[in-house]
């Protein structure tokens, strides 16, 4: 089956994909030499291997701390868009007034919506209330983010049949019962991309953050990043051993659930 | 009946109240707020639409429409083509059809602030080391003039989004089917014939998703913007979303900036509403 057309194809790509990761390769490169190096030349492999500016990148960016601010925010954010788009996703799908159709159009309009436009008087009725903190930015992100959430979780809720929940009915089962037990597990497909598409934006959100969580000691990655890079920014090689540990957890996570994210992103997008 | 729609009710509720609270009430108090002197903190006077008229004489705010405007139709034109390309590569029998897709996707999970720091050191400094080797001098001082800013964010982007738009198109391109393609290469069709006559047509919808999709994100671009040129140098390359932060948080002109963040929403909008307006027109047509 092999054909000869194939061979300049592949040879094409692969160069391509060469092409595609050389910015990582110059990245890692120079971020194991020192100033001086990468002041002669950025193109060649370092002299000696050293990880000195990664201890030093570690120590300054305050790393496992920063890491962890960013875990825990997008960990909750993910929890409470999850269970609350599910939720309002399998309410609207299940109501058969002319509210809900009307309340579903306006999740979805909201989608249209850009951060930009609602982003100022949005800090500053956050700010009246006290609650430029971590917990409102979670309510932030769940506003935000359950718009997608329940335009996907809707369209598999569709081809869920309603005799299934009447069955259950019958059983005894209330509400909260049905959801949970029967309806909540048979989403999961759907609940992997709505996880996915989440963390991708969540995790790498920069402007959110820097407007509500700016303080020390909260910082998430990107947060920290921009500081970090602010004040090294004559400073390759420390900066380029910062941007090296900042996307070792994203490429980790990638060859974990590299299937799913892939899925779950062409999905996201063609809906 | 009642009984069962309140139950309903406290499903919906949690979900409704964020939306609410983060975007219904902000973009409201947003619009009010746009024709008024608000500082921030109180409204003294309703001014109308004095703002309104006053960024149309806004020569930054002008000049970063028609930057972002240039930046998006070339970067659209650039990511589609490769988009497609790498796509038409990847769905070809090959050995390293997966690792392909791994590598040309892999940009998109990195956060935008990130690559423009990395390609800061690409233009900046690896240009320059690469320049000297092959004794150009075009490759000197990228990002320090408007041009080089301009194409070094079409750059970034091109290499980030390419392979998100490549997932796109790989997923029409596999719904097509394989004895379709067959049957024209027995009737005789080469390879070109074959993707012109057979494929293209059926993956026709994607070109919708992937150019509106590309429009959207290149149009409201800030992180890269950011981080890359930071709009410099002298504001030539800042973006409509870096302009309307500036004003608001360098300029605390809050109420003018909210005017323009108005602005900014109407053109978004209208964007997204005739993407819609082309998928049902498409549908009935088909």
């Amino acid at each position: 089956m092999k054909k000869a057309y194939l061979i300049p194809i592949e040879i094409l790509g692969i160069l391509l994909a060469l092409i595609w990761l050389s910015p990582f390769y110059l990245m890692i490169v120079n971020s194991f030499k020192t100033k001086k190096e990468i002041f002669s030349d950025t193109l060649k492999p370092p002299s000696t291997f050293s990880f000195d500016n990664y201890i030093q990148a570690f120590k300054e960016l305050d790393f496992l701390r920063t890491f962890g601010n960013s875990l825990l925010i997008t960990i909750c954010s993910l929890v409470v868009i999850i269970v609350f788009s599910a939720m309002a996703a399998y309410a609207l799908s299940r109501m058969k007034s002319k509210v809900a159709t009307v309340i579903f159009f306006i999740f979805v309009a909201a989608m249209l919506i850009p951060f930009q436009s609602v982003m100022i008087p949005l800090v500053t009725i956050f700010g009246k209330f006290e609650m430029l903190n971590r917990f409102g930015i979670i309510i932030m992100y769940l506003g935000f983010g359950t718009s997608l959430s329940i335009f996907l979780y809707h369209g598999a809720l569709n081809s869920i049949p309603k005799s299934l929940d009447e069955a259950a009915t019958i059983d005894g089962a209330n509400r909260f019962q049905i959801f949970w037990h029967i309806i909540f597990p048979m989403l999961k497909p759907i609940t992997v991309t709505v996880a996915i598409l989440n963390t991708i934006w969540i995790w790498n959100d920069y402007l959110l953050p820097s407007l509500v969580i700016n303080q020390q000691g909260m910082e998430t990655i990107p947060l920290k990043m921009f500081f970090f890079f602010g004040e090294y920014t004559k400073q390759w090689h420390l900066a380029l051993a910062g941007l090296t540990l900042a996307i070792i957890p994203v490429i980790v996570g990638y060859f974990i659930a590299q299937r799913e994210i892939i899925k779950g992103v062409s999905e996201g997008a063609v809906k | 009946m009642r009984k069962k729609d309140l139950t309903y009710w406290f499903f919906l509720f949690p979900a409704l109240l964020a939306l609410a609270v983060v975007v219904v009430a902000p973009l409201v108090v947003g619009v009010y707020y746009s024709f008024t002197d608000w500082n921030g903190i109180q409204v003294k006077e309703y001014v109308g639409f004095k703002h309104y008229i006053e960024l149309f004489h806004d020569k930054e705010f002008i000049n970063s429409l028609w930057f972002t405007t240039k930046f998006s139709i070339v970067s659209i034109i650039l990511i589609n083509t490769f988009g497609l390309s790498l796509a038409l590569i990847v769905t070809t029998k090959l050995k390293t059809n997966k690792i392909l897709r791994t590598i040309f996707f892999m940009p998109n999970l990195i956060g935008g602030l990130i690559l423009g720091f990395i390609w800061q050191f690409i233009f900046t400094k690896a240009f320059a080391s690469f320049g000297s080797i092959i004794g150009s001098e075009k490759l000197q001082g990228w990002l320090s003039t408007p041009e080089t800013g301009f194409w070094g964010l079409v750059i970034l982007m091109s290499w980030q989004m390419s392979g998100y738009i490549m997932v796109i198109y790989v997923s029409y391109l596999e719904g097509v089917s394989k004895e379709l393609v067959e049957a024209a290469e027995i009737d005789g069709a080469n390879v070109f014939q074959r993707f012109w006559y057979v494929v293209f047509p059926l993956v026709a919808p994607a070109f919708t998703v992937s150019l509106f999709l590309t429009l959207s994100n290149t149009f409201k671009l800030y992180d890269q913007n950011l981080s890359l040129t930071g709009g410099g140098p002298y504001n030539s390359t800042q973006m409509v979303a870096m302009e309307i932060f500036n004003t608001a948080f360098s300029q605390y002109n809050m109420a003018y900036a909210q005017a323009k963040a108005v602005i900014f929403f109407i053109i978004v909008a209208a964007i997204a509403l005739l993407q819609v307006y082309l998928n049902k027109k498409r549908e009935v047509e088909m």
